[in-house]
């Protein structure tokens, strides 16, 4: 069934609100969850559907992301028929230029045997089903299916997502939106579409000649009129990296232990990189309490609340709590973090503070490592 | 095929009947050690860390588990275009076939993938050993001494010397004698059953010793003291590091508890020498709100929320609230209820010990088997 479906990860995604996090990687591969990247969830979503043919579309800011994937062997990507196929684009803002970016790549789309497209983001963390959207868009008989999440906290969460009306009963999309936070209530577009390949080959021929749009899903749920669209209700756990508090939130959920079954459960894993860490050690004098470890770490320290990356070291005397902290971060005795997102390879020196909340958590910035 | 300069075999078809119930469906390489590995991961590890790419590994006792945890040995990097893993077992030819006799005779039936190589020199190593060592400072010492054998030595106790293998080195470094077990031992350098041999000199010893009806096939027992007497050049190689072979249940208990501490002489938290294992995808360990934990080793997937004192714990194991467990070794996937008490134990993989059970008084290793479910208050023998 799935043979009939390829995925493309459409990557052009709106980092202005977590640019902290993002100078030196794209959403996609920003670290999440203690051991895993953001792209890691879609990707396994698809791939846990049986497809087996993904194009990913990204900028040049990929090296994080080139590095994360490799040849695609953890998510069983690494085929000689169809597998993993990575697009580079040059484009300085490609927020605005993911119609191009299609555009030029069009004999992959041409090439693949699949006649059908699962077009997805990578920002929307959840563990989706895919082959029960897939089921969906095919009894429909729709042209466009179009999953959305409701919500309830729209005024804080899902911020400049799309939203769509929905009529309930006939499961269709009578209108589309942007989510400007102003009301609480909304159906969020998770960026997850269905639809047959020569139709999003039309669709972006069509656009090239009349240059209307840059941003491809603007392009589709302009069709709105012309097109049946189909809407798939996910009733799962979703969360959106598109923010820095969106990004701590997420985070946060894992440690919930129903959040954290559902997306971890194991009839659909999600896959990600292996990176052979010596299992975690816990030295005598430790505390540790509600928080998610990656192997390879050492903990001597008090961890609280928190999130802690692989080969991540808290000495003696530290102190983190609601925090996360990401690989290779050491954090020196005596120092305290409260409220912070600390990014690879850095070390908060010896009785260091940082402080911040759940709706401004304090960033240090990724080290390089080259540096002192 | 371009020539290899050294090759590595395995010796990994022992049965470790000692190691029971651990080796009941599977042979000792094969057996979980130390939170996320098998015990064949640092022969392996040591060989890709070392820069050899080309491993056949020799198995004959219940080789199941250990051919789907080495595949085609990619987490070792042994997925090579030109050499890699190849799983070496008894086979059928012509003339008919035979079990490996011994451990030379399961090298000398393989002489023909050695050949394929046309190596310089052959490494062979045991598949259950705990130690990390860089072959190749071997290797420089057995061509500075242009040896036939190089056979790397750990100095022991001398009160548990005539357990081991034994070599009587003279001033050179140069082994005069071999004595296996010996009753009154002469030197402490016990063999480690690691051996570099030239290979064009080993293959006639092979071929000369499958000739004799009366030897063991070992090479410990026949291959070196034949190659002794023959005058050939054989060096002990000193090594420093630690190693232990975890032969027994206590042997295997002490060497992973020998893990627990940051700085613990395996090094296994120093990654510039990595352990490479095959890992099974599972999400980050999760410790709850009311977990105690000290000097433990704790892996993917575990769900903490009880006492976990001087243990390791295997992936994806379930520690619920109220559970003490204390020197012990919990194997992957195993739930362990509250009000369970484990001190001093080894609970297999698989296994569920419900509400309320005592496992282990803390004198004698406990071992509870595979796959075993407790029902709450059990009080039985186990």
């Amino acid at each position: 069934m799935s043979k009939d479906y390829m995925a493309i990860f459409n990557l052009a995604e709106d980092e202005s609100d977590i640019k902290a996090l993002t100078a030196k990687r794209s959403i996609a591969s920003v670290p999440i969850g203690s051991r895993f990247r953001v792209i890691d969830f879609m990707l396994s979503n698809v791939v846990n559907a049986g497809v087996t043919n993904v194009g990913i579309f990204t900028d040049t800011n990929s090296r994080s992301l080139v590095d994360h994937i490799g040849d695609g062997k953890p998510w069983d990507l690494n085929r000689k028929n169809d597998g993993l196929f990575l697009f580079n684009h040059r484009l300085l803002d490609i927020a605005n230029f993911d119609t191009k970016i299609l555009q030029n790549n069009m004999e992959y789309l041409f090439r693949s045997q699949s006649d059908s497209v699962i077009l997805t983001s990578s920002y929307m963390v959840c563990n989706i089903d895919l082959k029960k959207v897939i089921k969906s868009h095919e009894s429909s008989g729709a042209d466009v299916t179009v999953v959305y999440t409701e919500t309830n906290n729209a005024d804080r969460e899902f911020l400049n997502c799309y939203t769509v009306e929905v009529d309930e009963e006939h499961h269709a999309v009578t209108g589309i939106g942007k989510n400007i936070g102003y009301i609480p209530h909304a159906s969020i577009c998770m960026e997850i579409f269905i639809l047959k390949k020569n139709m999003l080959i039309s669709l972006i021929q069509e656009n090239a000649r009349n240059r209307k749009f840059n941003d491809f899903y603007a392009l589709l749920l302009s069709k709105l009129k012309v097109l049946n669209f189909n809407a798939y209700k996910f009733e799962g756990y979703v969360s959106c990296i598109n923010s820095k508090s969106g990004y701590f939130k997420a985070n946060m959920d894992m440690l919930n232990q129903d959040v954290s079954r559902e997306l971890f459960q194991s009839e659909r894993p999600i896959y990600t990189k292996i990176k052979d860490e010596p299992p975690t050690i816990y030295v005598n004098g430790c505390s540790v309490s509600n928080s998610l470890v990656a192997d390879g770490t050492i903990i001597r320290g008090t961890v609280r609340n928190s999130i802690i990356g692989r080969f991540a070291v808290v000495e003696e005397g530290a102190v983190v709590e609601n925090s996360i902290i990401l690989q290779n971060v050491r954090v020196c005795s005596g120092a305290h973090l409260s409220g912070a997102i600390i990014d690879k390879n850095v070390v908060i020196s010896e009785n260091a503070q940082f402080r911040g909340d759940e709706y401004f958590p304090t960033i240090v910035e990724k080290r390089n490592i080259y540096l002192p | 095929m371009a020539r290899k300069n050294m090759i590595a075999m395995i010796l990994a078809g022992g049965q470790g009947s000692r190691l029971s119930p651990m080796t009941k469906v599977m042979a000792k390489p094969a057996v979980s050690f130390g939170g996320k590995y098998k015990i064949i991961d640092f022969a392996l590890s040591n060989c890709s860390n070392s820069g050899i790419d080309t491993v056949g590994i020799l198995t004959q006792f219940k080789p199941q588990a250990l051919n789907s945890h080495i595949g085609i040995g990619t987490p070792w990097d042994l997925d090579r275009v030109h050499g890699g893993v190849a799983m070496l077992p008894p086979y059928m030819s012509e003339q008919g076939g035979d079990w490996y006799k011994g451990t030379a005779n399961a090298v000398y039936q393989n002489l023909t993938f050695c050949d394929q190589y046309d190596p310089e020199y052959l490494l062979i190593l045991s598949g259950d050993h705990i130690y990390k060592m860089d072959y190749r400072e071997m290797l420089s010492q057995h061509i500075a001494a242009n040896a036939a054998a190089t056979i790397a030595v750990i100095n022991v106790p001398i009160e548990e010397a005539s357990r081991f293998g034994i070599m009587n080195t003279d001033s050179d470094g140069k082994i005069v004698e071999f004595e296996e077990k010996p009753k009154h031992p002469k030197s402490t350098l016990a063999s480690m059953g690691i051996y570099i041999f030239t290979y064009r000199t080993l293959r006639e010893y092979l071929i000369r010793d499958a000739e004799n009806p009366d030897s063991d096939n070992d090479f410990g027992k026949n291959i070196i003291p034949a190659m002794l007497a023959n005058g050939e050049t054989l060096v002990a190689y000193e090594f420093k590091g630690y190693w232990k072979d975890v032969g027994t249940i206590q042997s295997f208990w002490e060497a992973n508890m020998d893990l627990l501490s940051v700085d613990n002489e395996v090094r296994l938290f120093d990654t510039s020498w990595k352990l490479f294992t095959q890992v099974k995808v599972r999400p980050s360990q999760y410790i709850g709100t009311d977990a105690v934990i000290s000097d433990s080793i704790i892996t993917e997937g575990c769900y903490v929320d009880g006492e976990v004192r001087h243990s390791i714990l295997f992936p994806g194991c379930r520690v619920e609230k109220g559970a003490r467990i204390v020197d012990s070794i919990i194997m992957e996937d195993t739930v362990i209820e509250g009000n369970v008490i484990v001190n001093k134990a080894i609970v297999l993989e698989g296994s569920h010990i419900k509400a309320s059970n005592v496992i282990g008084d803390g004198n004698e290793i406990a071992v509870i088997e595979a796959h075993t479910v407790l029902e709450p208050n059990f009080s039985g023998k186990i």
